[in-house]
């Protein structure tokens, strides 16, 4: 263990928080400030006062919001790879080191599908959500750079832990964008969106994008509980043992499974199907957090128990 | 209305084959596969026997009541209870009921031409139509070929059809799946599991009474378990001086098989192989070897005995049985590997190497009660009706007495635990897995379009089609008429 790269890292991540909080201001400062207060001028005899978006004067803002959330992912990153060096093994042994992973994944699927979709009306979201997953990880779940225990130590920790990150960075995501359809299809239905969610796509589009999450993640979680499996082949004898950690991921998959087929087959769109998505994302959650802190099982690497 | 109705008689055959017709519907193969998710969460929640059965001993004593009904509904053997193979037996025939006619019907959908061009084109998603010279059919036909698509050609049209791979992965996928299943059923009929502890220095060898736990796959007979030996020369473990933690375990063994002797390193990753068979290196304890002596000398009994550990410092509880002494005693024990006094716990390890290690005990005289017929822990003992003499601690090389014997603590070896399985369905499951996968993406990437192409006297028209609302349609067609017009 290097204590000279367990501090850049730690460093790292603070700084990466503080990057994000700016870049949670400006995307506070974007939405709010864009919304243009009634003005004499929208009419012309003064009885039409309604209140517009005008996204021309918040542009710079919202490009600073960005490049804050680039930079942000960098360091993150950055931090991830001197923790690993400072392990000397890949970082992902503990819970700590998972979320600040995970962080990152959701920032990086954040930033990727921003290359696509004009999505910066989530980067509100994105950032809050990363500070709240950093902040819990600095404040309750570090722990220092340790050795792997023995089961660790295999190349499958590299593949099957990177891609059940990557699969929960994209989950939460899908989940946001579930959400967000949610909120705003209760104000479609009583009228019209508040005025600051003007921007935000139309629900048809938000319904579209979680599915392709969706449907782009499965594979992925497929390949990441086979390899698990292959993985548990080798350390502990059998590929499949029913051990708590084992079981969510069963269920999320058949949750998701579900939800392919509901939409594919049944024909599924719309609120019924954004329940589903934000349904199997939160057994993912509830695997992460109930199975690695209070469960039981071969899969509780937590390292609070310490 | 007519009083006299026919109501169509259902019959024997009538009832099978409607009740055949709900199970194999997708709609049923949803459910059941809901239900599976669902059934499976309590196995979660409620600790197993398989896994766990401490957890499941100190649940019944604590909530006697609770436990029972438990157990009623097989709670804490959710995988294995009937109403969980009920579940996924159902959901697999479902299944199977619903994927392989579909495997038939897109075996012969593939190799039947596409359907024929419909009268009006115009109304397809995409139409485009212009004035064109008598080139564009047979320019389209090659645009069709390299584009590998598969065509009808009739007089003065063309019908064209790409995409079937998104079925066909589809299928793939389901069948995979039947395919996991077999890989499973097919490791447990036939096949072994079992564990085994080995001190350092000891030969294991694979015959069912060396084993301390053995399932049989229920196609197995123990003339099948193949024979090996495993002599265990050496047990190394690491562990990080900060945190305690493992940092590695090693164990360097001798095995022979079919007369080939040779030497060979276990880790945790790394087990061994034997033909269908591994085993692999679980978890380790200390062993400490005793000796215990009669009043008059003679030795009552020699020889390692196995200890449980019970936290990471491997704080270890056994019990040392001499029913065979002059004077019948029983050691109720810990083992410390490295010693220390906390005024609340008592004697504590504070490190799981051997630096200061201690043998704690108390003597008891009297009945053992090993011919009771009542099944017995090997690592504890039962003292009711028993005498206490004493009480003691040793290190290594040291000797207690007690009225009517003494005990010498010789030294200590560390004991691995061998898992030994024998699982012959795994590459089955493994070779379901990577497809599932191959079937998923085709499935879920695949994009099924019908393009046509009909030309009537000058009229040049062309209209596409693409199924499950995928995209690319438009700059497919528009390749095409680009490709036509030359």
């Amino acid at each position: 263990m290097n204590t000279t790269w367990a501090y850049i890292s730690n460093y790292c991540i603070y700084s990466a928080m503080a990057i994000f909080a700016l870049s949670f201001l400006s995307h506070a400062f974007e939405t709010a400030w864009a919304v243009r207060a009634p003005q004499n001028s929208d009419t012309t005899d003064g009885t039409l006062l309604v209140r517009t978006l005008d996204y021309k004067r918040t542009e710079r803002a919202a490009r600073i919001a960005t490049a804050l959330m680039a930079l942000g992912a960098l360091l993150l990153l950055g931090g991830i790879v001197a923790r690993g060096i400072s392990n000397g093994h890949v970082p992902w042994g503990n819970m700590y080191e998972f979320s600040i992973t995970g962080a990152f994944a959701f920032t990086a699927a954040y930033l990727a599908a921003l290359r696509k979709y004009d999505l910066r009306w989530l980067g509100l979201f994105i950032s809050f959500g990363v500070l709240l997953t950093l902040g819990t990880a600095i404040t309750l779940l570090y722990r220092d750079s340790a050795p792997l225990v023995p089961a660790l130590k295999s190349t499958w920790l590299v593949i099957h832990v990177s891609t059940a990150i990557i699969c929960g960075g994209i989950f939460l995501l899908a989940n946001i964008i579930a959400g967000a359809y949610l909120f705003l299809e209760r104000y479609e239905n009583a009228g019209a969106r508040p005025v600051w969610a003007l921007r935000i796509p139309s629900l048809d589009l938000l319904d579209q994008l979680s599915y392709r999450l969706i449907a782009f993640v499965f594979p992925l979680w497929t390949f990441s509980v086979i390899a698990g499996a292959i993985w548990a082949e080798s350390a502990w004898g059998r590929y499949w043992g029913w051990d708590p950690k084992e079981t969510w991921a069963f269920i999320t998959w058949v949750a998701y499974a579900a939800y392919l087929h509901a939409r594919v087959t049944v024909g599924w769109r719309g609120r019924r199907a954004a329940w589903l998505c934000i349904f199997a994302g939160s057994t993912f959650l509830f695997n992460y957090v109930y199975v690695n802190v209070w469960g039981t099982g071969k899969h509780t690497y937590s390292g609070l128990d310490q | 209305m007519s009083s006299n109705v026919e109501v169509p008689e259902l019959g024997l055959i009538g009832l099978a084959r409607f009740a055949w017709r709900q199970l194999t519907s997708m709609r049923t193969a949803l459910i059941l596969l809901m239900m599976m998710g669902i059934g499976a969460i309590p196995g979660s929640l409620i600790p197993q026997r398989t896994s766990n059965p401490i957890a499941v001993r100190d649940f019944f004593e604590n909530r006697p009541e609770l436990a029972r009904w438990y157990d009623r509904f097989s709670l804490f053997d959710v995988y294995s209870s009937p109403w969980f193979s009920a579940i996924y037996i159902l959901l697999f025939i479902s299944l199977i009921g619903c994927v392989l006619p579909r495997t038939v019907e897109h075996f012969h959908a593939m190799r039947a031409q596409p359907p024929l061009t419909p009268k009006n084109l115009s109304r397809m998603e995409w139409y485009e139509n212009w004035e064109g010279s008598n080139s564009e059919i047979e320019r389209a036909a090659q645009w069709f070929k390299k584009n590998r698509f598969r065509v009808r050609r009739e007089a003065g049209s063309i019908s064209a059809e790409k995409g079937y791979l998104r079925e066909t992965g589809n299928l793939l996928f389901h069948l995979s799946l039947i395919l996991i299943l077999v890989g499973v059923s097919f490791g447990s009929l036939f096949g072994l599991r079992g564990e085994a502890i080995v001190n350092v220095g000891e030969r294991f060898v694979n015959v069912p009474t060396s084993y301390d736990s053995l399932a049989l796959g229920k196609l197995t007979t123990e003339s099948d378990i193949p024979p090996f030996t495993i002599k265990v020369d050496e047990f190394v473990a690491v562990y990080d001086p900060k945190t305690n933690m493992p940092k590695d375990y090693t164990a360097y063994v001798t095995t022979s098989n079919n007369g080939v002797s040779k030497s060979e390193i276990m880790k945790v990753n790394s087990p061994l192989t034997f033909g269908s068979t591994r085993v692999y290196l679980q978890a380790n304890g200390y062993s400490p070897i005793v000796t215990v002596k009669n009043e008059d000398g003679s030795v009552a009994f020699q020889g390692p005995v196995t200890f449980l550990p019970q936290d990471g410092n491997l704080r270890s509880i056994g019990s040392i049985k001499v029913p065979d002494a002059q004077v019948p005693v029983g050691f109720v024990s810990s083992f410390l590997p490295t010693y220390a006094r906390t005024a609340n716990q008592g004697g504590v390890s504070i490190y799981p190497e051997l630096l200061d290690p201690r043998l704690l005990f108390s003597v008891w005289a009297g009945d053992l009660g090993l011919d009771s017929g009542i099944p017995q822990s090997v690592y504890r003992i039962d003292t009711t009706g028993m005498t206490n003499l004493g009480l003691g601690s040793l290190k290594i090389g040291e000797t207690f007495n007690y009225p009517g014997g003494s005990i010498t603590l010789e030294k200590v070896v560390p004991w691995i635990n061998l898992q030994i399985v024998d699982d012959r369905g795994k590459g089955f499951a493994l070779i379901g897995g990577v497809a599932a996968i191959l079937g998923l993406l085709a499935s879920l990437y695949g994009r099924r379009r019908r393009i046509w192409v009909r030309v009537t006297g000058a009229q040049v028209e062309v209209a596409g089609l693409s199924k499950n609302n995928a995209p690319g349609l438009e700059e497919e067609v528009k390749s095409l008429t680009t490709y036509m017009r030359g």
